[in-house]
């Protein structure tokens, strides 16, 4: 265990373990990113759209006449429009369908109803006024319980009378008798309800596309916001009959992911059918109450969990029963064969030896989703479910959350781990990375500064969170969405004069990829880093992948890359023999060349090969250097962490602060060790931001209570504290960098952190749980009833 | 977000604006720093026909004392207010209220005037002028009158300006001695509207009594309004915690607040008792001078 | 559809346009001149990525309008850089790794301009508290802050000998 592995290339080569500053940031930090609002076409036209006041209602009628004889308009399209098209529904990632627009029926407050087009935005804002929708409103379903009532209303009917229910689907993981019997025999049992409410990933740009179809060339230019553009163009192919490779989807620079941007929104199937129609570009750019009301939520998990325990704090099993809300139509991004995500990775840092999860689903008059918030396919709900929960199985038995940690923890030597949901941790060191995060933070010395305050009548809480994180989805046996297997790919091209470019399946939105996917080929290849451009987002030049999610990218497209890197390094071998007049098997590689064993004066750098490549190749081989890897990754890869946070409460108006927070990350080898810690800070803040801040909540009539920045509220500079950060290293043993993924360690791994240690200062008054967010409202509530305020 | 069509005049000297004003009553709406219209202009809950700047107006943004009393132009912005060190050591409460209205942006283009004639029970500025028994300055084409804050603040969004007057300057008086003021904001993040807002001003007599009180409250009725009842029990008081917790109880018992995303009226109760007290302890301290 | 002429000075040169009177300062900038460093949010001025200055007061231009700066010497993120060379600002943001997906960062950029402008020689928490209106969702602003302290420690060191003492 270390806290960076030490780089092995010069910092002009800048490969593995260099903070190589960003290549992507000399056009950001002079305003010359070209991000989706950018992008103007000649002849370019703007969409804009009318959107329900109700979240459930029938539509009467819709009177654009108005709205057509205002200037500029071209167009109002609306769901009986698209009917004639069979296009008013559409299929989701998740296998259920959705609607593109409504013909008699809208679902959620905020649903596309028409679309304007228009020559200006500003003639489409203003012509949405007027156009005219007769709804009649009809009962709202918002809480999933409800929702499978037997008389709650039927949401769905199109699903056909033998599904006249809210009932989406049920799935279950583990051995439910061998479970039911591990707790059976449990000295005691510890139950815990959490509820982890529904958010926004927010990023800071809002989706959009262009969408530019050429009558002529029978052509699709699909210009859009988009964390997955192969999917993209496949599913846009599929919906609209025009092959693949008359479609071409460009990404541009993406304001921020998170996972917002996977689903394919109805706003661009429409944009789509209306460039079609018209034959001019498209554009349609959200404001950010659309983006808040009408795109994918993340979360909206109901937990039942119960933990069974020995009296000496042993745990012997974990049982687990969940309520998921999807809003009107489940379009979850989760691998097909993943319905609730990766959350029976819910037994988490701990040796179980019994476990069973089960989810159901429910319809209810909210949007559609969910994706992620940053996270690996639904383990923040996870994480958070058993991370309270051993926190209260502590409580339970009288030790101290830590101690309790230590004692149940997978140990070093137990790795690769089976856990009895089916996953296989790769790697772990799971109380080394604890007693660093206690040593840092000072955790004794906490503990008698809390002591003392309590006797004082002040309130100050420590909470732990020991997270285990499931990313790099995924091998091909187990994952795929819409059938489309999970793998990643690398296309790399070494130029004669030695630079080089690599194209990726996967795709940047913050995340650096055109500077750590550089370092990997330098690291491989001893090509600078600087002389190896990074490309994705392009369909057109792109290898197909399936996109950046789920901290993918490193686990499947940063293999593929080191994959690629080594298989060009085997033919620049074949050239040094050549050139070297040598066997290939007397060779050795170090350093960018390839040497004469035993004669190390004897060598060919790898820019000298690359030229040879293209103008001295041997007879009988290919000319030029380039190859392409698909990497099917063998298994997952688990990073993981300790967080110990510090919180101190105003009893008077019951707002939390943070003190401090440390986090020990462990995401195996590192590649840009600056990057990572920038993961990892944006991470925290996202973790942060639900834990205290963020939630869209919804009112009994199905109203959106949180839809302009102003009620949904993102942390600023001032709520975040100044995060500290450590690392331990556990390389992953089957990912050949031998690294992770840290994109969502923390934001998967901090909530529990925060809400642990709020009810930590709360527990001496006999507080055993809290959902986030801890607003002061909420914890004054608490304060309030225990006679503290 | 895009607003719906108006026009714009930027007239030169307040005679113009005021006779813009009185030619288009009912149509034209003042656009001061833009930082409270704007955005209801954009999510089209305010539809004017005119908007008229009073940016090319002299004369607007100052910041004067007389020997009577403060006069804050209406056009002062928020940060002109917060940096201007006479008043805050006269009115300590005004550079506590300044340096929260919203974020430096917001402070640097809004104005007193544009917040206080907004009227939006949530912003900071009235419960101020109302604890300091300050008045506004109005003028239209036919003359100017003063109108005391306190009966100025008629219901959300509305106020006793008429549609052809403009909000030329906020009055303050001069602080007496052993005057002590402060403004407590609870905030759910930085740049948010109060949850509660607390304007406090106590001066005291030569036995450490109260001799006058003022409270101000934001966003805890459907108008900024003054604790009335609350401040006579203060009067002839020992400046005290006890009182100023028996002062927040009497506070929260003229408050009629609603429940929102900030929280429930119960949590908005118990936080005027609360950041009451606060309000009147800082105030308190800093009469005394030991703050 | 009646419009009104503008004529503003953007990074030093007059621009001119008819607009309508209505047209935010926003689109005036990426839309009518074609400047799209400065970007849009959240549409409510809470988030600060439209950060301008307008006659050197950074402003929210998505809640200004184009007639509001008539006349008006408006800096945008393309007028820092100078002569080639990077603003201190720019090139801290670099060098601290104070950006990721780059969405937020001009106006980030432009409200630490103005920060440092008031302010040249701020605590961590008058940073904090000066970049208040701008929300960023990918650093944590741990190097934010950062970034701006080392532009901060800069600007201070190429001032010219005195002039910190001259206007004080």
């Amino acid at each position: 265990m270390t806290e960076a592995q030490a780089p092995t290339t010069t910092a002009e080569v800048a490969g593995m373990g260099h903070s190589m500053k960003r290549k992507e940031d000399p056009r950001f930090i002079r305003g010359q990113g070209e991000y989706i609002e950018d992008v103007v076409l000649p002849n370019m036209v703007w969409m804009d759209i009318v959107r329900s006041p109700y979240a459930h209602a029938t539509i009467k009628s819709i009177d654009a006449s108005e709205a057509l004889a205002m200037p500029g308009v071209l167009a109002v399209i609306t769901g009986k429009d698209l009917e004639k098209a069979g296009l008013h529904w559409m299929p989701t990632l998740a296998g259920d369908k959705q609607m593109v627009l409504p013909v008699d029926t809208v679902m959620y407050q905020a649903q596309e109803v028409a679309a304007v087009i228009a020559e200006t935005r500003y003639q489409a804002a203003d012509a949405i006024q007027a156009v005219y929708v007769d709804y009649e409103p009809l009962p709202v379903v918002v809480d999933p319980f409800k929702a499978l009532e037997p008389d709650a209303p039927v949401l769905r009917p199109d699903r056909g009378p033998e599904k006249a229910n809210n009932h989406i689907w049920h799935w279950e993981s583990g051995d439910r008798a061998a479970t039911d019997a591990a707790l059976a025999a449990s000295d005691r049992v510890v139950p815990i309800d959490v509820y982890i409410p529904r958010i926004h990933v927010a990023s800071i740009e809002t989706c959009g596309c262009v969408a530019d179809f050429d009558p002529v060339r029978g052509h699709l230019d699909f210009h859009v916001t988009s964390q997955a553009a192969h999917v993209y163009r496949t599913v846009i192919s599929l919906v609209s009959g025009i092959p693949e490779s008359s479609i071409r989807v460009k990404t541009h620079d993406i304001g921020g992911g998170f996972g917002g941007k996977v689903p394919v929104y109805p706003g661009y199937v429409i944009s789509i059918v209306a460039s079609l129609t018209l034959g001019r570009p498209v554009k349609w750019i959200e404001d950010r109450s659309e983006n808040l009301q009408a795109d994918s939520f993340a979360r909206d998990y109901h937990v039942h969990a119960e933990l069974g325990l020995q009296n000496d704090g042993t745990i012997t099993g974990l049982r687990v029963k969940t309520l998921a809300d999807h809003g009107y139509s489940d379009a979850a991004a989760d691998p097909s064969k993943f319905p609730a995500g990766l959350f029976n990775v819910i037994t988490g840092s701990y040796d179980i030896p019994q476990a069973f999860v089960e989810v159901d689903a429910a319809y209810t008059n909210k949007p559609p989703g969910g994706v992620a918030y940053r996270c690996s396919f639904r383990v923040t709900e996870a994480v958070h479910t058993i991370e309270r929960l051993v926190d209260e199985a502590a409580r339970v038995v009288g030790m101290d959350p830590a101690a309790f940690r230590m004692k149940n923890f997978i140990r070093k030597d137990q790795f690769p781990y089976h856990t009895p949901t089916g996953w296989d941790y790769d790697s772990g060191d799971y109380h080394t990375a604890l007693r660093k995060a206690l040593d840092l933070i000072g955790y004794d010395e906490l503990r008698k500064e809390q002591a003392e305050k309590r006797a004082r009548g002040e309130l100050m809480g420590i909470g732990i969170s020991s997270f285990t994180e499931i990313v790099g989805a995924g091998p091909s046996h187990t994952f795929d969405i819409i059938g489309i297997k999970m793998f990643d790919s690398a296309e790399l091209r070494v130029h004669p004069t030695g630079s080089a470019i690599l194209r990726l399946g996967v795709q940047s939105q913050g995340q650096g990829h055109e500077t750590t996917f550089a370092q990997i080929v330098a690291e491989e290849l001893g090509i600078p880093a600087s002389k190896v451009k990074v490309e994705e987002g392009d369909t057109d030049t792109a290898p197909y992948g399936l996109g950046t999610y789920a901290s993918r990218s490193t686990p499947v497209a940063g293999a593929a890359t080191a994959v690629v890197s080594r298989k060009i390094r085997e033919k620049a071998r074949h050239l040094a023999a050549h050139l070297l007049e040598c066997s290939a098997d007397d060779l050795e590689w170090t350093n960018g060349k390839w040497s004469v064993r035993g004669s190390p004066d004897r060598f060919k750098t790898i820019a000298e090969l690359a030229f040879a490549a293209y103008t001295n190749h041997p007879q009988g081989m290919e000319a030029g250097l380039e190859a392409v890897d698909y990497y099917d990754p063998p298994n997952l890869t688990f990073p993981f962490g300790s967080y110990v946070c510090v919180v101190d409460i105003d009893k008077g108006t019951g707002q939390v602060s943070v003190r401090r927070f440390v986090a020990v990350d462990d995401c195996g080898n590192i590649i840009n060790p600056m990057i990572v810690d920038g993961q990892i800070h944006g991470g925290l803040t996202m973790g942060l931001a639900p834990s205290l801040y963020e939630e869209i909540p919804y009112d009994e009539n199905g109203n959106n209570l949180a839809g302009t920045f102003m009620d949904y509220l993102l942390p600023t500079a001032l709520e975040t504290p100044a995060w500290e950060t450590a690392k331990t290293i556990t390389p992953s043993p089957h990912h050949p960098l031998g690294a992770k993924g840290v994109g969502e360690s923390a934001t998967v791994g901090a909530p529990p952190a925060i809400a642990n240690a709020v009810v930590d200062a709360l527990s001496h008054l006999g507080v055993t749980h809290m959902d986030i967010p801890l607003t002061p409202h909420k914890v004054w509530r608490v304060l309030h009833e225990k006679g503290v305020a | 977000m895009i607003p719906g069509q108006f026009e714009y005049v930027r007239p030169g000297s307040l005679d113009e604006a005021l006779r813009i004003l009185r030619d288009r009553e009912g149509e034209a709406k003042i656009l001061s720093g833009g930082y409270s219209l704007l955005p209801l202009l954009k999510l089209r809950l305010a539809q004017p026909a005119l908007l008229v700047d009073l940016q090319a107006v002299g004369g607007l943004d100052g910041i004067a004392r007389t020997d009577d009393d403060w006069r804050i132009g209406g056009r002062a912005t928020h940060r002109r207010i917060l940096e201007h060190d006479g008043l805050a050591a006269e009115w300590p409460i005004i550079r506590d209220t300044a340096g929260g209205i919203g974020d430096p942006q917001v402070r640097n283009w809004g104005t007193i005037g544009g917040s206080c004639a907004h009227a939006d029970p949530g912003s900071d500025w009235p419960a101020v002028v109302l604890a300091l028994r300050g008045s506004f300055t109005c003028r239209s084409a036919g003359g100017e009158r003063t109108l005391a804050a306190r009966g100025f603040f008629l219901d959300t969004f509305q106020t006793a300006i008429d549609a052809t007057e403009v909000l030329t300057e906020v009055r303050l008086p001069h602080a007496p001695g052993r005057t002590g003021s402060a403004y407590v904001k609870l905030e759910r993040r930085a740049g948010d509207f109060a949850t509660v807002g607390v304007a406090a001003v106590l001066t005291l007599d030569d036995s450490g009594r109260i001799a006058s009180a003022g409270i101000g409250l934001t966003a805890v009725a459907e108008t900024p309004f003054a604790a009335t009842d609350a401040e006579a029990a203060l009067v002839g008081v020992v400046a005290h915690d006890e009182a100023f917790g028996v002062a927040g109880g009497i506070a929260a018992g003229q408050a009629r607040p609603t429940s929102d995303s900030h929280g429930p009226a119960e949590y908005k109760l118990a936080m005027v008792r609360e950041i009451t007290a606060r309000a009147l302890r800082l105030a308190a301290s800093r009469a005394h001078g030991t703050a | 559809m009646t419009t009104q002429h503008v004529s503003v000075t953007v990074n030093g040169a007059v621009r001119e346009a008819d607009v309508e009177p209505r047209l935010l300062l926003v689109h005036l900038l990426r839309d009518v001149f074609g400047l799209t460093g400065t970007h849009t949010g959240c549409d409510t001025s809470n988030c600060g990525a439209c950060t301008v200055h307008v006659n050197g007061e950074s402003a929210k231009s998505c809640t200004m309008l184009a007639v509001q700066a008539n006349g008006a010497s408006i800096t945008t993120i393309e007028g820092m850089e100078q002569g080639g060379k990077l603003h201190p600002l720019q090139q801290a943001f670099w060098d601290q790794h104070g950006l990721q997906c780059g969405f937020c960062t001009p106006g980030m950029i432009m409200q630490s301009a103005w920060l440092l402008g008031t302010n040249p020689d701020p605590t961590d928490h008058d940073v904090r508290e000066g970049i208040a209106g701008n929300l960023c969702r990918c650093t944590g602003y741990v190097n934010i802050v950062k970034a701006i302290q080392q532009a901060a420690a800069e600007l201070r060191a190429s001032e010219p000998e005195g002039a910190g003492a001259a206007s004080a």
